[in-house]
């Protein structure tokens, strides 16, 4: 076996997301290629032992090459019947189920609808079940520790991944040092946790003859030195680094939303670097408070999801206008309205592109992957700043808390200085030379001068405003001029980002187009069916406006085209009216992320 | 700034056209501001006029400093947005009522409760005029205009109840009429450390004109309203003979020499009482004078001092911020 998917299930209570990161932290750590994924439900606590209540994290490790958290399960541990219910349809056929047999009774049986004890009957039949009596074989191995009962049961997490640690010959060891630091104040706790763990590991040592461990040897992997990263934090840190890169401060005005609050908490971890966080009052406010940070000299960024974006539009159409630095994020779920929160989709491109009153363009890119959160992050930061507007940096639930291993990158080298359009103070206008806020230089950008600089006073606004002085003007062939120049500056951004990269040969039969958070499942997807001798290829699109100079030829390099996307066709859309190609579309909404064996089965289908 | 700045009004004054009605109260209010920009010790750079939508909001473009018209009722988050990233600058928010109590009524409160260092100015004019004249949420009830055919049903807020609800550390009242009262207004707000919010009643002349003549107009307005002064007891009139006295739990109007009343018998302003900031924002017409002047004045630490002192916190205690470093941190390995 080269590559394990496993899932960890349980209540949202069970302590499911800490067991997989566990798990995910040793295999990182052993040398395995590794993605992972948390799905946990909107509710915070849902009912114990309901569907509703159910939370997972799913590790995708192995010595070969890992790009996605995995398309179905190998291996399941269900902590209780709700558990096994709302993830058998997703568990591969002969896979392996570890039930925690002390929960599956007859109460629990009735709150997720199953009419009896599920194992052993003939939808059972094609798995391999491995019964084990989780909470009450922690309760005996810790029997001895002063803990009441109820913080015993606690640890039962411990003991399971104990188990899965014995089958997939993982080192404990990375994850007592962590139990160590953790809880290092409270030497009970620590006992306690890192008995359970050994007790689950010795469990299924004697039990070996069912579990029948795998051997996974570490993956060929790139030398160097790696963490892991979820998108969200990824995100963070690029905007910090991009801050430091252009030698401005950073201000982050915000407002809670599922799934894009961690970046909001991750940025407030970090105020030693002179960020400055504010949680605003509404999604308007902290929009507009980026903004007149932006107008101060800071770099203002804002981030949310669907809902919170579609409230900002007009302050994004005001940032337009004025043409400061500003930077959005938007970390796609499902939608329309309250939707999905807690699932992914990349449903709001047309809204990213198009979502704003009047011609309004903006730029727009969008991560591909949890560790290139840093790099768009980056990138947004240095083309909003460089170019003097607003960019739309596109990521999605998906990619926001998957997490993979990530080179930690050299700084120095690729991520060390960053443009600002700053006038020089020293030298202000004279006698009766005025300050021209809106005269451009040769990529039609404006310089920027911020309150405090003397000589250069200026006002500006929403309304229309004449060019060059900035001055407001109704006059109407000034303001299509203006339109133009603006839509023409968000164009010349074409001149100052990379070309357009090919995965595959640069013709060929299909050409598959994804964008952002898919960037996985399309390539293992492709991968698959070039190595099957296809003449299939990859252009995977992570500056979507203005694209790339080069995206018109390589679209004409192939007969056919086929953009695969989690939503009704919107990326479909801009393609074929830019380029006229009549592409066609692999569409997905379910709140799911793409498997890449459907892409391969669709993909194939046009070959 | 270390130097004191020597200025004149027409320093404040810019090129651009002004292009209210003529008539407008906001005329006054322009150039009381404009006079009030010489005497506050700031450069022209470090200030910076912010406003929201509407006549009033059109402000900033008539100032010689730097300035940002932004969208409507959004004014205070963009203000605290610049106030964060620049703590010097002289930041002042230009409104009215329907733009900072209407649609931005959010944005307002939340100012005032988290207190930056920034001035608001609010035109009161009890109407919509950019608009064309429809009733705002300071309208009297049964006004007619022309989204209340039949009379406004609505009932109005009182600005500064609202303000004293929402923890505002510094509320003032003046009338575009009083030039000398709007600059030494705007002067003291200017001097308070924290968010100073003035109304100023304003005479909108096309769609609710003498909105405010009952307060502005010579014959009656000794008798309509009362001249706030710190540590002087609340006298008004055009005898100086009527009074503020506390009859049990509430205010009361009393004629000084009747019963016996002695200037001894009545409230005298305190700005710093939270209580009686309260009690005189409840006084309205027409069982009492309007309070004018500065009805409240208290201490409080400012948003802007707390996020820096925050940052500067958070550096002594982790050193300052090292991205190298921070990558390297938690579980990494090496794969050779």
């Amino acid at each position: 076996m080269e590559n394990v998917v496993i899932r960890f299930s349980g209540d949202s209570g069970d302590g499911m997301q800490l067991t997989g990161t566990q798990f995910s932290n040793t295999s990182a750590i052993m040398g395995n290629d590794i993605s992972t994924f948390p799905d946990f439900p909107a509710e915070i606590r849902a009912p114990q032992g309901t569907i509703a209540g159910v939370s997972g994290f799913q590790v995708h490790f192995g010595s070969g090459e890992i790009n996605t958290p995995g398309d179905e399960p190998d291996v399941l541990v269900a902590m209780n019947p709700a558990a096994l219910k709302s993830n058998l349809s997703q568990l591969k056929k002969g896979g392996t189920i570890i039930a925690n047999t002390d929960a599956f009774t007859e109460e629990n049986f009735k709150k997720c609808g199953y009419p009896g004890d599920p194992l052993g009957t003939p939808e059972l039949e094609q798995y391999k079940i491995i019964k084990a009596k989780i909470t009450t074989q922690t309760l005996e191995a810790l029997k001895d520790v002063a803990l009441d009962s109820k913080g015993k049961g606690r640890c039962k997490n411990f003991y399971a991944l104990g188990m899965t640690y014995f089958m997939f010959g993982r080192d404990p060891e990375t994850t007592i040092k962590w139990i160590k630091e953790k809880f290092g104040k409270n030497q009970l706790l620590v006992d306690a946790n890192v008995t359970a763990l050994k007790a689950g590991i010795n469990f299924a040592e004697t039990i070996e003859e069912i579990i029948s461990p795998f051997k996974i040897p570490p993956a060929k992997i790139a030398p160097g030195k790696y963490r892991q990263i979820n998108g969200n934090t990824a995100t963070a840190l690029g905007f910090i680094q991009a801050t430091q890169a252009a030698g401005i401060k950073l201000f982050l005005g915000s407002y809670p939303i599922t799934p894009a609050s961690d970046i909001l908490h991750e940025l407030s971890k970090h105020k030693n670097f002179g960020v400055t966080t504010f949680q605003a009052e509404d999604e308007i406010a902290a929009i507009c408070s980026a903004i007149g940070a932006s107008f101060a000299g800071g770099l203002g960024i804002t981030t949310s999801s669907g809902p919170g974006i579609a409230l900002k539009g007009e302050a994004m159409g005001l940032a337009v206008m004025y043409e400061v630095p500003l930077v959005v994020v938007n970390v796609q779920r499902g939608g329309p309205s309250t939707g999905l929160p807690t699932k992914t989709e990349q449903s709001d491109l047309y809204q990213a592109v198009y979502g704003r009153n009047g011609e309004c363009p903006m730029i727009v890119i969008a991560a591909s992957r949890p560790s290139d959160c840093f790099h768009m992050a980056f990138e947004a930061s240095r083309l909003a700043l460089e170019m003097m507007t607003p960019v739309m940096l596109l990521s999605d639930g998906y990619i926001a808390n998957g997490a993979e291993p990530w080179e930690i990158p050299d700084l120095k080298k690729d991520y060390l200085k960053i443009k600002t359009r700053f006038v020089d103070p020293l030298h202000p206008p004279k006698g009766d030379e005025k300050y021209l806020p809106y005269k451009r230089n040769e990529l039609l950008v404006r310089p920027w001068a911020i309150p405090g600089t003397k000589g250069f006073e200026h006002r500006i606004g929403g309304l229309e405003k004449e060019d060059e002085t900035g001055n407001v003007s109704y006059d109407p062939i000034n303001h299509e001029k203006m339109v133009n120049i603006r839509a023409q500056k968000v164009a010349n951004t074409a001149e100052i980002i990379p070309q357009q990269e090919v995965f595959g040969d640069s013709t060929g039969e299909v050409l598959v187009i994804s964008w952002g958070g898919t960037y996985g499942s399309t390539y293992m997807a492709v991968k698959k069916l070039r190595e099957e001798g296809k003449k299939v290829s990859l252009m995977h699109l992570r500056y979507i406006n203005p694209m790339p100079k080069n995206v018109g030829e390589i679209i004409k390099g192939f007969k056919k085209v086929i953009v695969c996307e989690l939503n009704k066709g919107q990326m479909k859309t801009i393609i074929n009216a830019n380029f006229k190609c009549n592409a066609k579309g692999y569409n997905k909404v379910q709140g799911l992320p793409f498997k890449i064996s459907e892409l391969v089965q669709a993909i194939g289908a046009e070959l | 700034m270390s130097e004191n700045p020597v200025y004149a009004k027409k320093d404040f004054v810019p090129d651009q056209e002004v292009k209210w009605c003529p008539g407008c109260g906001d005329y006054a209010i322009l150039s009381s501001v404009q006079m009030a920009m010489t005497k506050i010790g700031k450069t022209k750079e470090e200030i910076c006029f912010i406003s929201g939508i509407g006549c009033s909001s059109r402000f900033p473009y008539y100032m010689n400093t730097y300035g940002m018209h932004t969208i409507h009722g959004r004014a205070p988050a963009f203000a605290t947005g610049l106030k964060l990233t620049n703590p010097k600058l002289a930041v002042w928010i230009v409104t009215g009522d329907g733009d900072g109590l209407s649609i931005g009524g959010n944005h307002l409160i939340h100012l005032l409760r988290r207190n930056p260092d920034v001035n608001v100015i609010l035109f009161n004019n009890e109407i919509y005029g950019l608009t064309k004249g429809q009733y705002s949420p300071t309208s009297r009830p049964g006004l007619v205009t022309k989204s209340s055919p039949f009379g406004a049903v609505d009932r109005p807020f009182s600005i500064a109840s609202l303000a004293m609800g929402a923890g505002s550390t510094f509320f003032a009242r003046t009338i575009d009429t009083d030039p000398k009262h709007m600059i030494e207004v705007f002067q003291a707000a200017s001097e308070h450390k924290g968010t100073s919010m003035i109304e100023v009643f304003q005479n909108c002349i096309i769609f609710n004109d003498k909105v405010h003549d009952e307060i502005t107009n010579r014959a009656n307005r000794d008798d309509t309203t009362l001249r706030l002064e710190h540590g002087k007891p609340m006298i008004f009139g055009k005898e100086k003979n009527m009074g503020i006295r506390l009859n049990g739990h509430s205010p009361e109007v009393v004629k000084i020499g009747e019963n016996g009343i002695t200037e001894k018998d009545l409230i005298v302003h305190d700005e710093a009482s939270v209580f009686l900031g309260h009690l005189l924002g409840a006084m309205e017409r027409p069982d009492f004078p309007v309070p004018l002047g500065v009805i409240k004045k208290v201490t409080a630490p400012t948003f802007d001092d707390g996020i820096i002192d925050q940052i500067k916190m958070v550096k002594e205690k982790k050193g300052p911020g090292n991205m190298e470093k921070l990558l390297n941190s938690g579980d990494t390995w090496e794969v050779k």
